[in-house]
């Protein structure tokens, strides 16, 4: 794997994310205008033991940007690639799979650290004080990362541009409903939680929530959960990505 | 050496039709052949086969000796390879993109250099979607150029491209071809592949019709001719009776006579159509076209002339 090559790879990945206005207001200005109008109007309910609504938001909306870079941002941005012809022309230069996939990666999370200094700055201005353990979040975080690229690239990999568009929004849409992030599971009907619970996104907001909060705590389901799509979702987007 | 590439009974089928049906060709280094064909000849799909983007049902294909496929990774520092349907980036601007291509390389071409030559310096702030047809060619080209290739593939690069943007083109492709790259060019332009090919082959329906230097086809063609244009009426019938020769009307006001374009026929002709008040149009002495080659060749593969 050549570095010149990464270095470039990567910082056109990177420049191109943040040239797309769409994908920055998915990714950076939904999650802070939630964060800021819920913490202020407080209209949603909070989940039982929680006094201050952005104790419950700050964490739920770092999750949502996981989710909107790494699944969203770069399931559409790889499936227009695809549908373009990019990545077979790609495929005739030296540039090499791991190369790109390294670049999307090393994207992403530059866009992800973007997200989070920004997130956490507005969350602390709203009142947030957050404790716990950092670095189990920024596990939690990896491990999201993993998972949520795995699906946005079985979409692309799989699906025409456009149904990847409206496939990564859609699903974008039911897992802000039911991931935990600014609607509480526990406020959920008790099929519709259990159901939730079974995908990344609650069990990211959970994870996220638990090692942000203090005393830390760790809920084993929303782990393995989390553990089991970081592993599954890129696996599988490997085997079945068509790349033309 | 043997020739840079080499395609040998080339058979590739798409689902049950067969796109290409026994296609063998070579390109030496420093030559452009151009794969000329209507639209759906197979072009498309041998320059995938080339460069491994599709196996071979059976025949074979070699780059610079190597499997497209099998040694892909060997092969593709050595390639440069220009899509149909562009590939780019299209939110990205075109230095970027010569930039970015340019790092997959070891000694590439400057990009800033390479911008002047194709004549973008003046959309350096576009991004590729808001380039015109001929402007986002002669990036693509560009950017199969930049690193150097010793085989380069051009698939349609003329489509879409004016006058100046095609001057450009056909200079690029000389300048590779002339630091020693084989160039294989595909086009359904008749005129643009006369003017690039040192060889041109004639693809139709997944088979090779003809192959040849332009001139070593044009001379296959249908033997000499005068050909002209004029306004107002021509009897044909009265001309070819004059003229001692078949004159017929290839289309709308343009003729054709049979016969060898000598001082005096030519004289004969001129003089009857002044004698009938005819206006000339245009006047050509010499062989067929290749143009015409091209015709007979694919409407006999119809089964007759169209």
């Amino acid at each position: 794997m050549s570095t010149t090559a990464l270095a470039a790879q990567t910082r056109v990945e990177l420049l191109l994310t943040l040239r797309r206005g769409e994908s920055v207001l998915l990714t950076l200005g939904i999650p802070v205008l939630f964060l800021a109008f819920f913490s202020l109007v407080e209209v949603l309910p909070v989940p039982e033991g929680v006094d201050e609504p952005v104790d419950f938001l700050a964490p739920g909306v770092l999750a949502l940007a996981v989710m909107s870079s790494a699944m969203v941002s770069v399931g559409i941005a790889t499936g227009f690639e695809r549908a373009y012809g990019v990545l077979e022309r790609l495929g005739s230069t030296p540039l090499g799979r791991p190369t790109l996939v390294a670049a999307k990666i090393l994207s992403v999370l530059a866009v992800e650290a973007l997200q989070v200094v920004a997130l956490t700055l507005v969350a602390v201005a709203l009142g947030w004080r957050p404790g716990g353990n950092p670095l189990l979040a920024l596990v939690a975080v990896a491990l999201a990362t993993s998972a949520f690229a795995g699906l946005g690239l079985l979409m692309a990999g799989t699906l025409r541009g456009e149904v990847t568009l409206a496939a990564a929004n859609g699903i974008y849409l039911v897992l802000l409903l039911l991931g935990g992030m600014v609607f509480p599971l526990d406020r959920l009907p008790g099929a519709l939680e259990a159901l939730a619970r079974i995908f990344p996104a609650a069990a990211l907001s959970e994870a996220l929530g638990g090692a942000l909060a203090s005393p830390v705590q760790a809920p084993a389901g929303a782990w393995a959960v989390l553990l089991g799509w970081a592993l599954v979702a890129p696996a599988v987007a490997a085997w079945r990505f068509r790349w033309r | 050496m043997g020739p840079a590439v080499t395609v040998e009974d080339l058979v590739v089928r798409h689902g049950d039709t067969v796109a290409v049906d026994g296609v063998s060709f070579t390109v030496e280094a420093g030559e452009v052949v151009v794969l000329l064909g209507p639209n759906g000849a197979g072009k498309t799909t041998t320059v995938e086969t080339l460069q491994g983007l599709r196996r071979p049902d059976s025949g074979s294909v070699r780059v610079l000796g190597l499997d497209p496929v099998a040694e892909h990774g060997a092969l593709v520092s050595r390639l440069g390879v220009m899509p149909q349907r562009g590939g780019v980036y299209p939110g990205i601007r075109p230095l970027e993109a010569l930039v970015l291509f340019a790092a997959y390389f070891e000694d590439p071409v400057d990009p800033e250099e390479l911008l002047d030559r194709v004549g973008l310096r003046s959309v350096a702030r576009s991004t590729w979607r808001q380039l015109s047809g001929g402007e986002q060619q002669r990036l693509s080209l560009a950017l199969a150029l930049v690193g150097r290739p010793e085989v380069a593939f051009l698939d349609e690069p003329t489509s879409g491209v004016d006058v100046g943007g095609r001057a450009v083109l056909r200079s690029l492709v000389a300048d590779l071809a002339g630091a020693g790259a084989a160039v294989l060019l595909t086009t359904h332009e008749l005129d643009e592949g006369e003017r690039v090919a040192d060889r041109v082959v004639i693809i139709d329906r997944g088979r090779v019709r003809a192959e040849g230097r332009p001139s070593e086809l044009r001379s296959t063609g249908a033997g000499a001719e005068i050909r002209f244009a004029a306004s107002g009426d021509v009897d044909t019938a009265a001309l070819a009776a004059a003229l001692g020769a078949a004159v017929t009307e290839v289309s709308d006001g343009e003729y054709r006579v049979a016969t060898e374009a000598t001082p005096a026929t030519v004289a004969d002709l001129t003089a009857w159509l002044a004698e009938h008040d005819l206006v000339l149009g245009d006047l050509r002495a010499g062989r067929s076209s290749l143009e015409d080659v091209f015709l007979r060749l694919v409407g006999e593969a119809d089964g007759g002339p169209r």
